[in-house]
C-alpha cells in the first residue's frame, strides 16, 4: 500500500502544539514509516508553493494547530482544505480558538495602541504601526493583514476531526493517529478525546464529599493545595467538571487544577457559561454577603471560564460599539 | 423519525387577546415556520367548541404536536392537555405561548410592537415543540398514616380530623403532655370561653381515639424516604418512669421533695422534678426532669420509688428510637413567645412586676400558681411568691412586634389579647385602673370590633396612643412608664403597679433545624412558607408535607383550628386515592457521559440524587420519587449530562435560538 501523505501547519499558535508532535520521541518515527509528511513548515523545508502545486485532494491529513489570527492564516487553512482529504484540528487554538481567542475581548484599533503605543515596555516615539504593505529602498514589501477577530479553524473551514489539547497529549495524539491510519474513527466531526468529563477518570474524584459547597474562592498561590483530596473542594477553579477528559488527568496529577483546555463536552454548547453555572450553583447560598464574597473571589471570571474557548462561544466576542446613553 | 407536525391554535380571550392584537393576521404569518401545518383562531379556545376545534385537528391533519397561544399555562395547561389525550396524544406534547400575561395585558397600549412579541414568541414555541417527546407518568403507593408533629390546638384539630377520616395518625410531642400554649390559656378572645373547658374534651378525645398514636416527650430526628412513604425516626426522650405500668395516681409527684419553676406557670409556679405539665395532662403519666431529679444528680432520694404503688420508676431509663412509616406529614409545632429581656428598655426579667401576657394568663387561670387571683409578684429569698392586688395595671401592646429592632411583623393576637387582659383585671379587680398602650387597634376577626368597643367603654380602661419609650422601677417594685400619647400629643408618665407585656410572637425553638430536616423552605420571620400565600395556604414545597396554625404565620385559634383542617384535609385528599402520580418532567442522567463529579448533588434541593459506584464508575443516580423537577441540577451540570425532561437544555436553546433569529448554534 502506499505511504499516506500527511501535513502539518500553524496559524496563530504558540508552538506547544508542534512541540508536542516531537514530543512523540521514537514513536514519530512509527508515523514517518507509515507516512510521507508533504509538508510542515516549523521542521521540513517546504514552500507555500510546493503545496499550491500538489493536486487537489493530494494530501490525506492535514493537521493544522493555532487559531485564524491573520488574512495569512485564513488563506493557508483554505488552500490546506481544497489540497487534503481529512483536515484535523490539532490543539486548542485550532479547535476553540484558545488563547490567542482571549483577543477577542479587544480589537484591532485597541490592541495596536495598546501593544505599540501604551504598553509600559514600548519605546516608539515615532509612532510606527505595523503596514500591510511598505515601500524600503524601492522594495515594496507585504505584511498579512490582521483582523479584528480571531477564529477557531472549523469557522474558516470544513474540519474533519479535532484533537483538542494545549497542548494535545502524547497518548490522545497517538490514538488519534492510531484510529486515522486504520480506519477506526468515529462520525465526522468528533472530538477525539473522553466522551466525559474529566472528573471521570481524576484519581482525586472520589475523595469528594457528598456535597459541595464553596465558601470561599482561591487561586492556586493562595494556598497549599492537598494533593489527596478533590481541588474543587477546596475551594479552587477546577473545571474537571466541565471539561472533556482524555487527557491522563496530567494536570491533577501534576497539582495543579484543570482550565479546561480538552474544551466542552459535545453536549455543551458553551463552555464558559457551563463553567460558570456549575461554579455558582456550588456556592454557600444562605448568606449574600457570603456569595458576593464568594464571586467577587473569581479574578477574571472570562480569563477562567473561556480560557480556551471564547471564539467558539455562543458570544464569540466582546463588542467595541459604546452605546451612548 | 416521525415527522412532525404541529397545529398551532390562537385564542381570542374575548377582547383580552383579541381587542389588542388581530389573531386572524397572526395565523397568515404563522403558516411559514417549519412543520406547522395548520393554524387557527378561536374565540375562547377553553372552551368545548374550542377543544373540540383541536381534538378533531388531531384526527383530520394527523397532528402530533398542539401550540395554543392564550394565557398562562397555570390556568389551562391541564384543559387542553386533556384534550391532547382524548384525540389519543401524549398530553406532553402540548406547548402553550401565553399571550395573554405576557403580552396584550403587559403592552396594550402598542398593538403593532405587540403583534411582533406575540409571532416572536409563537415562533420560538413552534421550535421547541419540535423537539417535544411524549413523558409518561409512575403510580407510587402510599402508606395511609399521617404524623402530626406538635400536640397544641392545631396538631389536635389536624389528629382528630385524620383519625375521623380513617387514617392512622401518630402525634409526636415534645412535651409531657399535649395541649400546647391553648391550655396555659385563661380564657379565649373575644368570647371569654374558658380555654381549658374548650380544649380539654378534644385532649381526652385525642387519647381515647384508637386511630391516633399519641408520642408524647419526643422529638423527630430525622426524615427519610419520599412523599408517600416517609420514614421518620423519633426520639422518646428518657421519661425514667415506665408508662405501661404507671397508673397515673400522682402520688410520686405529691411526694417528690424536689422544686422546680414550671414552665407550664410560666416560672410563676413550680413543680416537682417528678412531673405532670399540668394537672390536666394528656397523657396523664410522668416524666422525671432529669436535671432536678435529686437521685438522678446527686444520687440520693428515690422517694418516688419508695411511695409508687406499680413500681413504675425506672432510673435506668433511656432515649428510645421509634421508626415510623407515614404517607404524609403535618408539621403544627406553634410558636413561642419573643424573649422580651431583649428589649431592655421594659426590664423584663430585671424588674419582677415587668410580666408577659402569658404570665397574666396563668395568674388569671384557676388551675394557675395564684388560683386566679391577680397580683403583684414579690420576691421573697429568691423565690416567687405572690403580693397585693395591682391598683394600677399597664397593659403594653406591640412589646417586640412591628419593631425594626425586634421582629417586624404584626402578632395578630396581641391587641385582642391585651384587651382581654384588660377584663381580667377590670373584672376581677373593679377598683383598679387599667392603662393600654397601644399602637394601632387592629380588630379585624369576628367579633374583635364589638369586644374592643366593649372594654375601651370600661370606665377603669385608658387607651394611650403610645409606645412607652422606657421602664423604671421605685423601690417598692412599682413602675414608672415614660409614654408619649400622640393622641392628645403629651408626653405622659404612668405609675403602674404591674405592667404586661403583650410579646411578640416567633417561631419555636428548633423549628430552623427541623425545617431543614423537612427541608421545607421558611418566611422571613423564620415561620414555614406555605407554596402559594393565597392558593395554597398549607401546602409545602414538598408533597406530602403540610403547615398547620401559628407555624405557617401567625394566627389566633379558630385560624389555628380551620388552618388545620385544612392541613388535615389536604393531607387526606394526598393519600386517599392509595397513590400518587409522579411528575413527569424529572431529572434523568444519561449515563454515558456523567462523570460523577457530584455537583448535581451538591445542588438538588430534595436530596434526590446520590452518587453510586457502578462497575467502577461513579455515576450520578435520580431518585424520581424525591426529584420535583426543579432543575436545579440540570441547569448545574457541567457536561450536560444530566437533562430534565420536558426542560432538555435542547428545547430550551433551541427556544431561546428562534427568539434571537439563530444567534445561538
Amino acid at each position: 500500500m502506499a505511504k499516506a501523505k500527511i501535513a502539518l501547519y500553524w496559524c496563530a499558535s504558540c508552538g506547544g502544539c508542534e512541540e508536542a508532535i516531537v514530543d512523540l520521541a521514537e514513536k514519530i518515527l512509527d508515523v514517518v514509516d507509515k507516512a510521507d509528511i508533504v509538508f510542515w513548515p516549523v521542521a521540513l523545508d517546504f514552500k507555500k508553493s510546493d503545496v499550491e502545486n500538489y493536486p487537489d485532494k493530494y494530501i490525506d491529513v492535514c493537521f493544522i494547530n493555532g487559531a485564524i489570527r491573520f488574512s495569512e492564516h485564513e488563506e493557508m487553512a483554505k488552500l490546506l482544505r481544497r489540497k487534503s482529504k481529512m483536515v484535523i484540528a490539532f490543539g486548542s487554538c485550532s479547535h476553540l480558538g484558545g488563547i490567542p481567542g482571549l483577543a477577542n475581548l479587544w480589537n484591532k484599533e485597541t490592541i495596536f495602541r495598546y501593544v505599540y503605543h501604551e504598553a509600559p515596555t514600548v519605546v516608539n516615539k515615532e509612532g510606527i504601526e505595523p503596514q500591510e504593505k511598505v515601500k524600503e529602498d524601492g522594495m515594496e514589501l507585504e505584511l498579512p493583514s490582521f483582523w479584528n477577530t480571531v477564529r477557531a479553524l472549523d469557522q474558516v473551514i470544513e474540519v474533519d476531526y479535532y484533537i483538542p489539547g494545549c497542548a494535545p497529549t502524547p497518548k490522545i495524539i497517538e490514538d488519534a493517529i492510531n484510529a486515522i491510519f486504520t480506519g477506526q474513527l468515529p462520525e465526522k466531526g468528533s472530538v477525539l478525546a473522553s466522551q466525559q468529563a474529566l472528573c471521570a477518570e481524576c484519581p482525586l474524584n472520589e475523595t469528594k464529599p457528598e456535597k459541595i459547597t464553596l465558601t470561599e474562592i482561591k487561586r492556586v498561590h493562595q494556598i497549599i493545595l492537598d494533593h489527596e483530596k478533590c481541588y474543587l473542594t477546596q475551594g479552587v477553579l477546577c473545571l474537571g467538571p466541565v471539561t472533556r477528559g482524555g487527557c491522563d488527568s496530567l494536570c491533577i496529577k501534576g497539582g495543579m487544577p484543570c482550565t479546561g483546555c480538552f474544551g466542552p463536552l459535545d453536549q455543551t454548547i458553551d463552555q464558559g457559561a457551563r463553567a460558570a453555572s456549575f461554579i455558582t450553583s456550588i456556592i454557600e447560598y444562605e448568606d449574600e454577603e457570603l456569595i458576593e464574597k464568594v464571586v467577587n473571589d473569581i479574578v477574571d471570571p472570562i480569563g477562567w471560564f473561556y480560557r480556551y474557548s471564547l471564539p467558539k462561544s455562543i458570544l464569540k466576542r466582546r463588542n467595541m460599539e459604546v452605546k451612548k446613553k | 423519525m416521525e415527522e412532525v407536525r404541529i397545529g398551532i391554535y390562537i385564542c381570542h380571550c374575548g377582547k383580552n387577546i383579541a381587542g389588542v392584537i388581530n389573531p386572524k393576521r397572526i395565523v397568515e404569518h404563522l403558516s411559514r415556520l417549519p412543520n406547522v401545518v395548520v393554524a387557527k383562531e378561536y374565540l375562547y379556545m377553553c372552551s368545548s367548541p374550542g377543544q373540540s376545534l383541536i381534538e378533531e385537528d388531531i384526527k383530520e391533519y394527523n397532528l402530533n404536536r398542539i401550540i395554543v397561544a392564550a394565557c398562562s399555562p397555570r390556568m389551562h395547561e391541564p384543559t387542553f392537555q386533556s384534550a391532547l389525550i382524548r384525540a389519543g396524544l401524549n398530553p406532553y406534547l402540548l406547548e402553550m405561548v401565553n399571550i395573554r400575561e405576557h403580552a396584550t395585558w403587559v403592552h396594550e397600549r402598542d398593538p403593532a410592537e405587540t403583534e411582533q412579541k406575540v409571532i416572536g414568541l409563537i415562533r420560538a414555541a413552534v421550535h421547541r415543540a419540535i423537539n417535544l417527546y411524549p413523558l409518561e407518568v409512575e403510580r407510587l403507593p402510599v402508606v395511609k398514616s399521617v404524623l402530626v408533629v406538635g400536640g397544641g390546638i392545631a396538631g389536635i384539630r389536624a389528629s382528630l380530623d385524620l383519625a375521623k377520616a380513617g387514617y392512622k395518625v401518630y402525634l409526636v410531642e415534645k412535651n409531657q403532655s399535649i395541649g400546647g400554649k391553648m391550655a396555659q390559656l385563661d380564657k379565649t378572645f373575644p368570647t371569654l370561653d374558658c380555654s381549658q373547658c374548650i380544649l380539654t374534651p378534644m385532649m381526652v378525645d385525642v387519647s381515647n381515639n384508637p386511630n391516633i398514636i399519641l408520642q408524647t416527650y419526643s422529638v423527630v430526628e430525622e426524615i427519610n424516604g419520599r412523599p408517600g412513604e416517609f420514614e421518620v425516626k423519633v426520639r422518646q426522650k428518657a421519661r425514667y418512669v415506665d408508662w405501661d405500668a404507671c397508673t397515673g395516681c400522682g402520688t410520686c409527684v405529691e411526694k417528690c421533695p424536689a422544686r422546680v419553676p414550671s414552665e407550664f406557670d410560666e416560672g410563676l409556679g413550680t413543680r416537682k422534678a417528678i412531673y405532670f405539665d399540668f394537672p390536666q395532662a394528656i397523657p396523664r403519666r410522668p416524666v422525671i426532669d432529669p436535671d432536678h431529679c435529686l437521685y438522678l444528680i446527686k444520687g440520693v432520694c428515690r422517694v418516688c420509688e419508695k411511695f409508687c404503688p406499680t413500681g413504675a420508676i425506672k432510673f435506668e431509663d433511656e432515649d428510645q428510637f421509634l421508626t415510623l412509616k407515614v404517607g404524609a406529614i403535618v408539621v403544627a409545632t406553634g410558636y413561642q413567645l419573643y424573649d422580651m429581656r431583649k428589649m431592655y428598655e421594659y426590664g423584663y426579667g430585671k424588674y419582677r412586676n415587668v410580666i408577659t401576657g402569658m404570665q397574666l394568663e396563668r395568674l388569671s387561670s384557676a388551675n394557675g400558681p395564684t388560683s386566679g387571683r391577680i397580683t403583684t409578684i414579690e420576691i421573697e429569698r429568691g423565690k416567687i411568691k405572690p403580693g397585693k392586688e395591682p391598683e394600677t395595671v399597664a397593659i403594653i401592646l406591640c412589646a417586640g412586634s412591628r419593631d425594626e429592632n425586634h421582629i417586624k411583623y404584626c402578632c395578630r393576637i396581641g391587641c385582642m389579647a391585651g384587651l382581654k387582659h384588660a377584663y381580667y383585671i377590670a373584672h376581677a379587680l373593679p377598683n383598679s385602673k387599667i392603662i393600654i398602650c397601644y399602637t394601632d387597634i387592629r380588630a379585624f376577626g369576628k367579633g374583635f370590633e364589638e369586644f374592643y368597643q366593649r372594654i375601651r367603654s370600661l370606665p377603669n380602661v385608658f387607651m394611650v396612643r403610645g409606645r412607652p419609650m422606657e421602664i423604671f422601677e421605685n423601690k417598692d417594685g412599682s413602675l414608672i412608664l415614660d409614654v408619649f400619647d400622640s393622641n392628645t400629643n403629651r408626653r405622659l408618665t404612668i405609675n403602674a403597679d404591674l405592667v404586661v407585656l403583650e410579646t411578640a410572637l416567633v417561631p419555636p425553638q428548633g423549628f430552623e433545624e427541623f425545617r431543614k430536616i423537612l427541608k421545607i423552605s421558611c418566611d422571613p420571620g423564620g415561620f414555614g412558607l406555605e407554596l402559594h400565600p393565597k392558593l395554597k395556604p398549607v401546602e409545602t414545597t414538598v408533597d406530602g408535607i403540610y403547615l398547620a396554625g401559628f407555624i405557617q404565620g401567625p394566627k389566633d385559634i379558630p385560624d389555628t383550628v380551620a388552618h388545620a383542617g385544612a392541613a388535615a384535609a389536604a393531607a387526606s385528599a394526598f393519600l386517599a386515592k392509595g397513590y400518587i402520580e409522579s411528575i413527569p418532567y424529572l431529572a434523568h442522567v444519561d449515563e454515558d457521559i456523567c462523570s460523577g463529579c457530584g455537583v448535581c448533588v451538591s445542588v438538588c434541593p430534595y436530596d434526590a440524587i446520590t452518587i453510586e459506584v457502578t462497575d467502577g464508575r461513579r455515576l450520578a443516580k435520580v431518585n424520581s420519587v424525591k426529584c420535583k423537577g426543579c432543575g436545579a441540577c440540570a441547569a448545574a451540570c457541567p457536561s450536560g449530562a444530566m437533562q430534565q425532561h420536558y426542560f432538555t437544555d435542547k428545547q430550551i436553546l433551541s427556544e431561546v435560538s428562534a427568539l434571537a433569529e439563530g444567534v445561538v448554534a
